[in-house]
């Protein structure tokens, strides 16, 4: 059979793709759906925090910090609750991330406050000495795309039909009607915050990068 | 396997892609060393702004690395290999010729527009799979032109059995496409939202565990499809060629292939041990990946078998020595993987610096060492001159031999240490070291990585300048090489 396969390419090709497409059937396909079903009481994140996702993402914060506590007494100690599917419900892509240069991110929001992040995005080593973590005073710079982040919302309310409310619609009216509600959640984390020039900027109807993150890294508990 | 006189083979996409791999692999291993040291001496961090810490650069290292240097250098060697092994000149249709250069061009400015885009900070966030979805589109159609040169050249072909090497190429065409299109399923939030914010942001068709799990069956089988399926066909192909001595066993070669495109796919989800998707899941992966040893081993045997009664050309013939050390890299990688893959061992090694040290030792020892050796035999064939200098050649082996081995080794150390740092409970069972102890503590391994970073990079440096060479300045070759590559 193998001699005749290689005379005969198109069923060589066939042959291999069957064998190779075989075992992610199996595996991946039948708890699909159960998989993704959230976590009693879990919400969906809000404009602000989708925005702090992207730059998360953007920052590529992944490649050090992991958001998956195994269930280890050594883990649960360091870090709280083992992490459970149904929490992830509402991530997309997933940030589980697979290295820990730095620690888990999973619940930082039970035990680091917004004035902790403030400081350290600012300047890593002066909040913990010896950290390796570089400084990211960019972010307090850069402005958060908050309006990428309410189109992500739109996107999976109406594709994927995660529960975000009627007012999420794909239009630019509707945006401009949210777009309040994010600002006034911003200007909460920046009460919190000393930097006078993000506290400007978020009174100016800006919001700066580290708000967006701080909101997000808040939210994860 | 015999040299075919009568045929006049057409190298031009061929050197193409040589140029371009050894540009890419220049850059993925500068990106490398520095994010190495900058995990030694942060201060590296602050040299280009925001576009120059560790976490924004280690995504264009690794994509640098996968899809600019590997899959550059796996092109080069199918536009040599394909023709030969098929025994038909690209220089015969001028349709194949037209889609291997549309193939080059698409794949050189993809691959630029990819690493600026990543380094601009759009990324999806899944590893080896950043790019966001327009640089998806481009790598879609470049592997699509890839399928068209593939079974173009085959359909013309005159020997009308495939050799291995073509059914590594083919599994790699087909392994990728299945995969890459799979795990990039993902709606571009611009056109589902009516036109709001960016045009570059997409958003993953899977969330969470499923996210997960379809993330790590790509992850581990791009790894799987791109380093280890096509740089085996390449072995099969340039050592026989090189060493002038046949495969030592069809079966074997036979068993290796079918067992490696059965088993590999199962083993994903070993990056997901002690993670929230199914228990079942993760048994089965470990499972598969132990038994994987089986055609992993097959083949580096096989390769090793070959070259039973000669190994006098060890040290005649230095590339040779590359591709006997690249095998051996490959069977102490494809040993080490599995071991990591055993629950209780990945406790300890998950999240650990132990992983991208197993990842190095196969792509610095075996990939790379398979691409450039590969590349050297081809320069005297394609270029018509024999290679610059033997000596250089030599100085670079030993260069790269003695980082490939600083790095596992300091990764072994530093990845155990810190597996043990976090678990570790005083008499009263409380923990014993706050997260940032175990960070210090890995300093003296960061600055060996970044010593055998160096060492590496220079050698490549080396190979690079040795090629340069080799295609403008050596003395130039009156006919074709029969096996050993000649070297001044």
């Amino acid at each position: 059979m193998f001699h005749w396969l290689e005379k005969n390419p198109f069923f060589f090709a066939v042959g291999v793709f069957l064998v190779i497409a075989f075992a992610g059937i199996i595996t991946i396909l039948p708890n699909f759906a159960e998989s993704s079903r959230p976590v009693v009481g879990l919400k969906p994140y809000t404009v602000l925090e989708l925005a702090g996702k992207e730059v998360y993402k953007k920052d590529a914060c992944i490649a050090c910090h992991s958001q998956m506590i195994r269930p280890f007494k050594a883990e649960t100690d360091r870090y709280g609750q083992y992490s459970l599917s149904g929490e992830y419900a509402y991530d997309r892509p997933f940030l589980w991330g697979s290295k820990r240069t730095g620690p888990d991110l999973h619940r930082i929001g039970n035990y680091r406050t917004t004035d902790w992040h403030e400081n350290h995005m600012w300047e890593p080593i002066d909040v913990v000495p010896g950290s390796i973590m570089p400084a990211y005073k960019h972010q307090f710079t850069n402005l958060a795309d908050i309006e990428t982040a309410y189109a992500e919302a739109v996107t999976v309310k109406n594709v994927f039909a995660t529960p975000y409310g009627d007012e999420f619609q794909a239009t630019k009216a509707a945006w401009e009607a949210h777009k309040p509600k994010v600002l006034a959640d911003a200007k909460a984390i920046a009460a919190d915050m000393k930097n006078q020039d993000v506290k400007d900027a978020v009174a100016a109807g800006n919001i700066p990068e580290v708000v967006a993150i701080i909101a997000y890294m808040n939210r994860l508990k | 396997m015999q040299s075919n006189a009568a045929l006049e083979y057409d190298y031009s996409v061929a050197k193409l892609f040589t140029y371009a791999t050894i540009l890419f692999g220049f850059l993925a291993m500068l990106i490398g060393t520095l994010i190495a040291a900058q995990l030694a001496f942060p201060e590296l961090n602050y040299l280009i702004g925001e576009y120059g810490t560790f976490s924004r650069l280690r995504p264009v290292h690794t994509n640098t690395a996968i899809f600019g240097f590997t899959v550059g250098g796996v092109f080069a060697t199918f536009y040599y290999v394909g023709q030969r092994v098929l025994k038909v000149s690209m220089a015969e249709s001028k349709f194949l010729m037209f889609i291997g250069k549309l193939h080059f061009w698409i794949w050189f400015f993809g691959a630029l527009f990819a690493t600026i885009t990543l380094l601009m900070g759009y990324s999806q966030s899944k590893e080896y799979a950043q790019y966001e979805w327009p640089a998806d589109v481009a790598i879609v159609i470049l592997w699509v032109l890839w399928g068209i040169s593939i079974f173009g050249l085959i359909g013309i072909r005159r020997e009308k059995v495939l050799y291995i090497s073509m059914w590594y190429y083919i599994a790699t065409f087909l392994g990728i496409a299945m995969l890459y299109i799979f795990n990039n399923m993902a709606v571009p939030t611009y056109f589902a939202s009516g036109g709001l914010g960016s045009i570059m942001h997409s958003v993953s068709m899977y969330s969470g565990a499923n996210d997960a799990m379809v993330q790590w069956w790509y992850g581990h089988n791009a790894v799987a499809f791109g380093f280890t399926v096509p740089i085996v066909g390449m072995i099969y192909y340039f050592l026989p060629k090189e060493s002038g001595q046949a495969i030592y066993s069809y079966k074997l070669s036979l068993l290796s292939f079918w067992g490696l495109m059965f088993l590999y796919l199962w083993a994903g989800a070993h990056h997901l041990l002690y993670s929230p998707v199914p228990d079942w899941v993760q048994t089965m992966a470990s499972v598969f990946s132990i038994v994987l040893i089986l055609p992993s081993w097959g083949s580096a045997i096989n390769m090793l078998l070959t070259m039973k009664g000669e190994w006098n050309q060890l040290t005649e013939n230095p590339l040779i020595k590359f591709m006997v050390l690249a095998s051996t890299f490959y069977m102490l990688s494809t040993l080490e993987g599995p071991i990591q893959a055993i629950k209780s061992v990945n406790a300890i090694a998950h999240f650990t610096d132990w992983i991208p040290g197993h990842v190095h030792d196969g792509v610095l020892g075996w990939v790379t060492f398979m691409i450039m050796a590969s590349l050297f035999h081809m320069a005297p064939r394609m270029f018509k001159r024999e290679i610059y200098s033997r000596k250089l050649i030599e100085v670079q082996f030993w260069l790269q031999t003695t980082a490939v081995v600083l790095y596992f080794t300091s990764m072994w150390i530093a990845g155990i240490t810190q597996g043990m740092m976090w678990r570790a409970v005083d008499e009263y069972g409380n923990l014993m070291y706050s997260f940032i102890d175990t960070v210090t503590v890995l300093h003296p391994y960061y600055a060996i990585r970044t010593l055998s970073g160096v060492l590496y990079f220079v050698g490549f440096v080396i190979f690079a300048y040795n090629m340069i060479k080799t295609m403008s300045s050596s003395r130039e070759l009156t006919e074709e090489p029969q096996f050993k590559s000649p070297m001044a």
